[in-house]
């Protein structure tokens, strides 16, 4: 038989997580995208990034809108939970499901279309709110979906497959996050899973709206000559200014590294983020130098990646709204819904 | 490091873990998917090529291919090629008019050939269609060596054993029975061009301990399964103690329950794990109730009024280390074991009290003639040995492969030519892409489990010495049993100038052999890029050229690649394809250079 389902085999010694789980455990139905799309890769990385942090998939809710990129929620992970929401709208979705229940990891999809065309400013509010939850934006200048229309990230100047040049400005979503109130800003490549898995771990242990922008082609419509977010362009611009690496609470922090080299960031579990600065003068906690370097590298057309901003002070909705920890589906009922006359007493109170 | 050179044959010939390690090299996947097709008579053909009995070794072979398997490095069982390969000789149709025919004209050149046993049989098989006379000279009065007089007939019937000899006696070859030579010397003044001596390694060890000297029925195995074999012994006491652990005392004990024991003991020195029997037969001994005592080690023989009544054993204890080598051992009893018969199958050694020691032919200290390994040739010039007579007792796959090696080296000495002189095998690879999706072979990995062999019930195998054990696959064993085939000759084959680093085959690798890294001084730091390195089996890393955009390079752990095409159906670039490797190895008739027949 000829058949393109990849097969479910753990290798004889093949390691188990944490959990006892095995890597096949992770995966999820095989992809329909076109064969070579870097939407597979950043999925291939989610799984690894996963597994490696014995996160209970069950425990996980992927929340995407719609586009390529959006798809991928149906190729890993496959025991979590999901939700394929309507065009641009996965923000609020998601911050409605950690409204209802905060006990969950949240994990977004998207694309640049799904983000920065229709969905600008329902990403720009989870953002400002802090939603806890990593936002994974797949960004390859196009509707890759919709056969390859120009998407609000195309650079301007970019050439299309084929007809006329992208005439409009670019929205770079790190330098939008910057100013709305993110607090961890990353951008990667799907190429690059080296940076990327470590960085998507710290992304999901970070208490917070986590955004990373992955440079991630669309082989179909966008990898050709021209075009700004191809796999040879992206491999000729690539800059890695700092890389992140989490290191559990568990784990002794190696203290290998010089002084200024490593700089370590406290999370909120007692992990902590070790931040190799690649760029020396360059401090990711300074959200100022980091609009300086994103904007600086406009003009030399520099793709500067790795973890470019985070505070962990900041509370996030949750905290901020002093909302309920325990789930609303473990309240319950009457604690949920008092009654009539424990509403009116409510309301007599505000008279 | 340097890019992996896939252009060497035996680069991608290693990756078919069963092909290599099959001594006469037979090209399984090929086989089985011609039975998948149910292409019967082709698979027969195709394994002949090789290993010239497929039938025989469909059912008694060593089967070293097996524990290589692929499949076992995520399956716990290799897949049933040997069985497989029965299928093929089970269903083919009549083919004698694909056989290599008597040519019509002999070419006067003259080879002897002593000993009619798969060995002198396949030098035969080649030469004879190329115009070579070759005559047998066999002791005994039928052909087939130990496959006629030590294999018993439950296990390789004679039928399906003549048939296929007789494929080759056909081809004009002359076969002497009840002909000993009982001469080198006056052998080598007769007129012959090249002599071959296949006359195996004849001579059953003997135990030399108190008591052996003094009863009847104390018997050499494989002179004991002999005298079975021709019907001069035709019972057995109702005890019986084998000695000894491997093949022979298999068929030792099994045989002994056929001709009238009840009781079954085969005794060995040590432990379960230091057995030599293949694990095959042992459990077939143990479906029929032979017991395997171990930890004894046979010191004395006891006889009351000249009649043999048990034997004295030494029980031992063993101390092992973590890796299970014996680092110590002790007596902690001495153990006396009833029995009316012992037989003896301790091993096996080469005899050649016929060859006189000025014949010319060398030999070493352990009395083992001095044999070139590639040339099989003696130190007598146009004298080649092969089979159990070259390095003492192996089995037939190697002596087949022996044979096609004699009949090379013979055809270049009498055409004159340096024997060394040999036509290295050559690698074809064909594209198996057929279109979207689609492929020439069965891709999908099948977790079925192996398929068992149904065996003739207990009660009926022992009413006949020669009714055989083993039924042969279903048609639903047949099918099920193909797909576990990984298909390990289609390999993947990479061009680094297409691959635009995309990772989709990374990604989608089941089994996570592929990696693209920089390039690196050596193997260990390459592997390091891997996210599951075995680095086992013997199996190389393939190391790509520098890849267009970043200079870095692909590698892939050819130890683990399942050979499921899913790399090469999701590369976009096609830089990754799966192609069918057809080994070509060049028999005595196609030697570069000489004239075909
Ligand atoms: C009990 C037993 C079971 C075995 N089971 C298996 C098995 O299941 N699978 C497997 O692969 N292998 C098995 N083997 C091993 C296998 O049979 C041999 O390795 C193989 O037959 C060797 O082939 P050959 O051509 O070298 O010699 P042989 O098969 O030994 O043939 C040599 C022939 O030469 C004849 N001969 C000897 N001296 C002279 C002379 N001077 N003149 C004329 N003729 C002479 C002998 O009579 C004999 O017929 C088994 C061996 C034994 C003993
Ligand atoms: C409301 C609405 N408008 C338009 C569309 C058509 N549509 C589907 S996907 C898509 C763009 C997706 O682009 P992106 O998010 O970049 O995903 P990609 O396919 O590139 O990964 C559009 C415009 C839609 N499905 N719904
Ligand atoms: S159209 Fe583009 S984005 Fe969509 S699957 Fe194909 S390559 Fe990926
Ligand atoms: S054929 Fe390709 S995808 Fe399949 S196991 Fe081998 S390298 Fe991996
Ligand atoms: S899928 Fe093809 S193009 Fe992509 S990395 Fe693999 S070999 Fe290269
Ligand atoms: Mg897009």
């Amino acid at each position: 038989m000829t058949s393109f389902r990849k097969p479910k085999i753990q290798r004889k010694n093949e390691p188990l997580n944490d959990l006892g789980l095995a890597r096949v455990d992770y995966e999820g139905a095989m992809s329909t995208l076109c064969a070579g799309c870097g939407h597979d890769s950043v999925t291939a990385c989610l799984t690894k990034a996963f597994f490696e942090l014995s996160i209970d998939p069950a425990k996980a809710v992927k929340v995407s809108g719609i586009g390529c990129s959006s798809k991928t929620t149906n190729y890993f992970l496959n025991d979590a939970h999901g939700a394929n929401t309507v065009h641009g709208r996965m923000p609020s979705v998601a911050t409605g499901a950690i409204a209802a229940n905060s006990n969950l990891i949240y994990l977004g999809l998207s694309g640049d279309g799904d983000s920065l065309s229709i969905g600008l400013g329902q990403m720009a509010h989870a953002m400002r709110r802090n939603v806890n939850m990593l936002y994974m934006l797949e960004n390859n200048g196009v509707y890759g979906l919709t056969k390859g229309q120009f998407s609000a990230s195309a650079d301007l100047g970019s050439l299309p497959k084929k007809g006329a040049p992208n005439e409009y400005p670019a929205i770079d979503p790190v330098a939008l996050a910057l100013s709305v109130g993110a607090t961890f800003i990353g951008r990667s490549f799907s190429g690059d899973r080296k940076q990327l898995v470590p960085l998507i771990k710290a992304g999901l242990k970070h208490k917070g709206f986590a955004l990373i922008d992955v440079i991630s082609p669309c082989v179909s419509f966008n990898d050709h000559k021209g075009s700004t977010k191809s796999y040879a362009h992206t491999y000729e611009y690539y800059h890695q200014a700092v890389h992140a690496d989490y290191v559990p609470p568990t784990d002794e922090i190696k203290a290998s590294y010089d002084e200024g080299d490593v700089m370590p960031i406290e999370l909120h579990d007692g992990g902590i983020i070790q931040l190799r600065k690649l760029d020396q003068n360059y401090d990711p906690r300074d959200r100022a130098a980091a609009f300086q370097k994103v904007m600086d590298s406009k003009a030399t057309q520099e793709i500067v990646t790795g973890l470019l901003y985070i505070d962990e002070t900041q509370p996030d909705m949750h905290e901020i709204q002093k909302m309920e920890d325990r789930p609303l589906n473990e309240i319950p009922y009457s604690e949920l819904n008092p009654g009539a006359e424990k509403l009116k007493a409510l309301q007599g109170a505000f008279r | 490091m340097k890019p992996t050179d896939t252009s060497d044959p035996d680069y991608f010939h290693k990756v078919v873990d069963c092909q290599w390690a099959c001594p006469a090299h037979t090209p399984v996947p090929a086989y089985i998917r011609l039975i998948a097709q149910g292409r019967y008579s082709e698979a027969y053909l195709l394994n002949r090529e090789s290993n010239v009995f497929p039938g025989i070794l469909g059912r008694v072979c060593d089967r070293p291919c097996e524990p290589a398997c692929r499949r076992t490095r995520v399956d716990e069982e290799p897949v049933a090629i040997c069985r497989l390969k029965r299928v093929a000789a089970d269903h083919r149709g009549d083919i004698t008019d694909q056989l290599p025919k008597k040519p019509e004209n002999t070419n006067g050149k003259r080879i002897a050939l002593i000993g009619a046993g798969p060995a002198s049989f396949t030098v035969a098989n080649d030469l004879a269609p190329m115009g070579y006379e070759c005559t047998i000279f066999e002791k005994l009065d039928k052909p087939g060596g130990l496959m006629r007089s030590n294999i018993p007939a439950f296990r390789l019937p004679e039928d399906v054993l003549m048939e296929e000899l007789d494929y080759i006696l056909n081809m004009g070859v002359d076969l002497k029975l009840g002909s000993p030579v009982a001469s080198m010397q006056a052998l080598l003044k007769e007129d012959w061009d090249a002599v071959f001596v296949g006359t195996g390694a004849p001579k059953g060890k003997d135990l030399e301990i108190p008591g052996r000297q003094d009863a009847a029925n104390i018997h050499i195995g494989i002179d004991w399964l002999e005298s079975v074999a021709f019907e001069h012994t035709k019972a057995i006491g109702k005890q019986v103690l084998i000695i000894g652990v491997g093949n022979t005392a298999m068929d030792c004990c099994r045989t002994s329950l056929r001709l009238g024991a009840s009781s079954v003991k085969v005794m060995a020195r040590k432990p379960r794990e230091f057995f030599k029997a293949s694990d095959w037969e042992l459990e077939d001994a143990e479906e029929e109730n032979v017991e395997i005592i171990v930890n004894h080690s046979p010191k004395a023989f006891v006889h009351e009024n000249g009649k043999l009544t048990g034997m004295v054993f030494e029980q031992i204890e063993y101390d092992l280390n973590l890796a299970g080598a014996i680092t110590g051992q002790r007596v902690t009893a001495d153990v006396m074991i009833p029995c009316d018969d012992v037989i003896l199958a301790i091993g096996q050694e080469n005899a050649f009290p016929w060859i006189e020691e000025d014949a010319g032919i060398e030999f070493d200290k352990w009395d083992v003639p001095v044999i070139d390994k590639v040339t099989f040739e003696s130190t007598k010039r146009g004298v080649f040995f092969g089979g159990d007579a070259a390095f003492g007792p192996e089995n037939i796959i190697w002596a087949v492969e022996h044979g096609h090696q004699a009949a090379i080296s013979i055809h270049n000495h009498c055409e004159g030519r340096v024997l060394t002189e040999r036509t290295p095998d050559e690698m074809a690879l064909k594209s198996a892409k057929m279109g979207m999706m689609e492929w020439r072979y069965s891709n999908a990995y099948d977790d079925a489990p192996r398929r068992k062999m149904r065996h003739v019930e207990l009660v009926e195998r022992f009413k006949k010495l020669d009714t055989e054990v083993e039924l042969g696959f279903s048609a639903e064993q047949i099918a099920t049993e193909v797909e576990r085939c990984l298909n390990c000759d289609v390999h993947t084959v990479f061009e680094a100038p297409l691959c635009t680093e995309c990772d989709a085959c990374i990604d989608v690798c089941p089994v996570e052999c592929l990696a693209i890294t920089p390039v690196a001084e050596n193997e260990d730091a390459l592997r390091g890029a891997l996210s599951a390195s075995e680095n086992g089996n013997g199996q190389s890393l393939y190391v790509s050229s520098e890849l267009p955009l970043s200079g870095r390079v692909m590698i892939k752990d050819e130890n683990i690649c399942l050979h499921c095409g899913l790399c090469a159906e999701r590369c976009p670039t096609a830089a990754w394809d799966m192609q069918e490797g057809i080994l070509q190895i060049h028999y005595a008739d196609d030697q570069a250079g000489s004239p075909k027949a």
